[in-house]
């Protein structure tokens, strides 16, 4: 047993959810209770779906437990199937269904459906949501192709010549981060480079899309927590090449340009060639990124401490964006996705800090507060977590809510990708020169507390909910930590608004640890010395 | 609204055809309302034993983790529990104990039976006397079955209170007993309504303190407040309560009635009921008027969800000239509706259980202006085109009383006010 307040993922069969309903005439029959319908909102509010997810749940009751539970996943699967008229059908339990034993992916395949019916064996006491998205995905693509696998040994044939190089999109799905967006704008650089894009799965896929999958040259593994097993899979029955880095960020995108062209057996030069890295010019790149972070008023960017959280793609790749491409710090850097952490402990090396390699909400939020770090990128868990220790916050990674599915085009990959990261990672934190000026001015009446930072004075609501709102002291007081005597305290209210939580706790812990009796002037100025970088 | 009397029925419910369905539902299950009940009881954590599709269910349905460590957590059962290889007895009460380490606020503790703990057998009940023979007095552990093939959505809430109902003490005294959570700001105003009307003593269950439990005897009489709480009332008919039938404090009809069944039991004259209720009576029309614009000759279809819909669709048919296509509820409970179904139109077709297509489909064929249901089918609705209004808000929202009346039109008008002013 484990003791959870908040989870990072979902059990397993809602990421199976998330298969079903990014495809086209695919449906889901669950075997599970009532209240496991509650993840239609997931689909239908956080990313404001216009069409239920095509699940149909048994929702069996105990009354039903002694009789014939077998007999309502018959009748149910009966009822979807001749409702709406799928052309490939998957079949699972949820975890309560799992501990009756019905079976009814076996109970499915016995019917006979005139299409494929897809048995979903998703152990809800282990696993978690993202390993049900991939597993599923996996599942259904074999079942799919399972009669078009050649036999091994078979020669892949060569692309024809004069036939443009295809590739498949993998992973893309509804409820991942910006994948609509990603998708397009990673087409839009294939196309650049004279490639195109065979299929796109499972976002916006049919079945017969998925049969098509070994038609294409090589694959572009999107999204490696949902399609990794797939694209592994694909390359071992098909000799389907597939790429390995995640176009994420200007460093990694222009990466990604040489890795798929490579693929493809194309000459990156008509992309890459406009790419001028170290260039501090508009014109040194295709994203605006390059100079936007060369611009003097990112200097005060530079060296600001970042605290990354999020499934293990995100994670590393911010984390690389973070240090190469902004000049922060990484001063921490965890994933809630335990298959993938021999790459993130990978990465947390190669930043040199500790990997957090975690799904206890708790967890993370204590290495946060420990790390004090200026920003935060991370989910929407971190973005509470963020709030309440009243740090910058930008969100990179599900979980997320519903202001995380925005209206306007914002991919995260790809040129127009590492703009988007650019402005949404910059934007929580308090403009340069207006930091500067803040500090000048400190003293003067009009720049008391009430005058929060000019671009924050229009935020509304949604603004005020990703950074620490303005006018609130932004950290309490530590209750061990000695009192502050008057002058001390005096001095601290001086310190703008946005670091006083920070020199606040950090002067506390200071003087606890010091065991100071209580907290002068002097010791506010003996703190900021000692943590000053 | 100084009368007294009895509302004039509409006709017997026997009138009104009960269409009875099985098949897919689409309702939250029990759990659901640790979500209100753990900010109601003050001192009470709610830990569910049960699977990550709970914890799932509730984060969901709570919609935004406003606390760190909320009140409320699930000991989510692994394959160790299940394969026997660690005691899932031993296991909770590490669990429990550390939990109460850390949380030394902590008076009360739930244990929320789900399915996949009752499908093993889990017995939580066996757990609680265990804990409670080392926690007692420091902390009381109760238990009771939020799950999914027990309970819709509501329900948690009855079996919560039910499960408390023995843990009241004992008192002979005529008391009045409000059953039902509420919101703090209505219980006190219902409060300062029941002591102007010199009712009295009046005690609310759930308290705001599971510490602070209201007894209950022979000469208490039981007046629900919210209609999804049968058993909890029927246990305490068993401890000798006396229940006051009566529609609920929904609008102002609902709530004179509601009001009047007590103040009948404590001979309060007319007069001095008037003069009470008539200004808060005054207001409620105010703001009621506000809306019925809105809502006048538009035709209505409850979802069966929250087990508010009978009441509701009487108050938005006969205060708001609503006009309820079809009524759903998750199960009929004659009982606690004896004095709402006589009130219903006689038009209107009363559901109860769920086959959801074939739901969706009377749906498409009654056009209606309005359908109130859950969160995973509005934004389809609204797709269809046809204007729908979350059944969640109401049992998160403070709707019951004169005060609450206009707000909770407003509830209700707000789809249709929002689309008369959209142009896109
Ligand atoms: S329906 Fe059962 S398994 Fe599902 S969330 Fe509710 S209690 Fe848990
Ligand atoms: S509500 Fe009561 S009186 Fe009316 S028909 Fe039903 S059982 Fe009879």
């Amino acid at each position: 047993m484990q003791l959870t307040l908040w989870t990072y993922e979902g059990p397993p069969h809602v990421g199976a959810m998330r298969i079903a309903t990014s495809m086209r005439d695919v449906h889901y029959v669950l075997h599970a209770p009532q209240g496991d319908t509650y993840a239609d909102l997931l689909f239908t509010m956080i990313e404001r779906r216009d069409q239920r997810p095509p699940v149909t749940y048994t929702t069996f009751q105990a009354r039903d437990l002694g009789g014939d539970t077998a007999g309502l996943v018959t009748r149910t699967v009966a009822e979807a199937f001749e409702r709406h008229q799928p052309k490939a059908l998957l079949v699972g339990e949820s975890c309560t269904a799992e501990l009756i034993q019905d079976q009814p992916g076996a109970l499915a395949l016995g019917m006979n459906l005139p299409v494929p019916v897809i048995p979903l064996d998703l152990p809800a006491y282990t696993k978690k949501e993202n390993w049900g998205a991939a597993e599923t995905f996996y599942q259904l693509t074999r079942a799919l192709l399972s009669d078009r696998v050649p036999a091994p040994g078979t020669a892949r044939e060569q692309r024809p010549a004069g036939r443009r190089p295809r590739a498949n999109l993998l992973g893309p799905t509804v409820l991942g981060f910006r994948c609509r967006d990603d998708v397009v704008e990673i087409t839009r650089l294939l196309e650049q480079l004279g490639i195109d894009v065979h299929v796109v799965a499972p976002l916006g896929a049919v079945p017969e899309d998925i049969r098509r999958l070994p038609e294409a040259d090589f694959n572009i593994d999107l999204y490696p927590e949902i399609a990794h097993t797939t694209a592994a899979w694909l390359q071992r029955n098909f000799g389907m090449p597939c790429s390995t880095t995640v176009p994420m960020g200007l460093g990694a995108t222009r990466d990604f340009i040489a890795e798929v062209a490579r693929l493809a057996g194309v000459d990156p030069a008509p992309v890459l060639g406009r790419e001028r890295p170290g260039v501090a010019r508009l014109d040194g790149s295709q994203s605006r990124m390059q100079w936007y972070a060369r611009s003097v008023d990112s200097t005060y960017l530079t060296g600001k401490r970042v605290f990354i959280f999020g499934d293990a793609t995100h994670a590393i790749a911010a984390a690389r964006i973070a240090t190469e491409e902004m000049g922060f710090t990484v001063v921490g850097l965890g994933t809630y996705s335990r298959e993938f952490a021999r790459d993130l402990r990978a990465a947390a090396q190669r930043y040199g800090v500790e990997p957090l390699i975690a799904d206890d909400y708790l967890e993370v939020e204590q290495a946060i507060a420990a790390a004090t770090p200026e920003l935060v990128l991370g989910t929407q868990m971190e973005r509470h977590i963020a709030k309440r220790l009243g740090i910058a916050c930008a969100v990179i990674s599900v979980p997320i809510h519903v202001q995380d599915v925005p209206a306007r085009y914002s991919p995260v990959y790809g040129f127009e990708g590492a703009n988007v990261l650019f402005d949404t990672w910059v934007h929580p934190l308090v403009m340069g020169l207006e930091e500067h000026l803040l500090q000048m001015f400190r003293g003067d009446f009009e720049f008391g507390d009430d005058a929060p930072a000019s671009h924050l004075s229009h935020a509304g609501k949604s603004m005020q909910s990703q950074t620490p709102a303005p006018t609130v002291e932004p950290a309490t007081s530590d209750p061990d930590a000695p009192p502050w005597t008057p002058d001390g305290e005096k001095e601290l209210r001086k310190i703008p608004f946005f670091v006083r939580g920070k020199a606040r706790r950090n002067t506390e812990s200071y003087a606890r640890e010091r065991g100071l009796r209580e907290i002068t002037v002097e010791t506010l100025y003996d703190a900021k010395a000692h943590f000053g970088r | 609204m100084t009368d007294l009397s009895a509302l004039p029925p509409a006709h017997t419910c026997a009138d009104i055809p009960v269409l009875r369905e099985r098949g897919q539902r689409e309702v939250f299950c029990g759990l659901t309302g640790i979500v209100w009940l753990h900010r109601k009881l003050q001192d009470a954590f709610f830990l569910v034993v049960g699977s990550r599709t709970c914890a799932h269910l509730i984060q969901s349905a709570a919609g935004v983790m406003i606390f760190a460590e909320p009140r409320f957590g699930t000991a989510i059962l692994t394959d160790r529990d299940l394969a026997g290889m660690a005691d899932a007895n031993e296991e909770l009460d590490r669990i429990c104990v550390t939990l109460l380490e850390r949380r030394p606020d902590i008076r009360a503790l739930f244990l929320v039976g789900s399915c996949p703990s009752e499908v093993i057998k889990l017995d939580l009940a066996k757990a609680a006397e265990r804990l409670n023979s080392r926690l007692l007095p420091r902390v009381r552990v109760v238990n009771y079955s939020g799950s999914g093939i027990e309970t819709t959505f509501t329900q948690g809430e009855d079996n919560a209170l039910k499960a408390m109902v023995p843990l009241l003490p004992a008192t002979d005294q005529k008391q009045l007993l409000v059953v039902g959570c509420l919101a703090d700001v209505v219980e006190d105003q219902f409060r300062r309504c029941f002591e102007a009307l010199g009712i009295g003593p009046v005690h609310f269950f759930p308290p705001r303190r599971a510490a602070e439990l209201p007894p209950v005897g022979r000469n208490t009489l039981v007046l629900p407040a919210q209609p999804f709480n049968g058993e909890t009332v029927r246990t305490l008919i068993a401890r000798g309560a006396t229940v006051l039938p009566a529609p609920y404090p929904f609008g102002v009809e609902g709530t004179t009635a509601w009001l009047t069944a007590a103040a009948t039991e404590w001979d309060v004259t007319p007069d001095r009921f008037h003069a009470v209720t008539a200004p808060m009576i005054e207001r409620a029309r105010t703001a009621l008027a506000r809306h019925r614009g809105h809502l006048a000759g538009k035709r209505l279809f409850m979802l069966p969800d929250s087990q508010l819909e009978i009441p509701l669709a009487r108050f938005l048919h006969r205060e708001m000239g609503m006009d309820p296509v079809e009524i759903g509820t998750p199960y009929l409970d004659r009982q606690m509706v004896a004095a709402e179904l006589p009130l219903l139109p006689a038009g209107a077709t009363l559901s109860e259980g769920q086959h959801l297509e074939r739901q969706l489909d009377r749906v498409r064929a009654a056009a209606p202006d309005l359908v109130v249901c859950g969160l995973g089918l509005a934004n389809p609705l609204e797709a269809e085109g046809i204007a729908t209004k979350w059944s969640i808000e109401l049992v998160f929202t403070p709707i019951h009383g004169y005060d609450q009346a206009g707000d909770l039109a407003e509830i209700f008008a707000r789809p249709s006010d929002r689309r008369a002013r959209l142009r896109v």
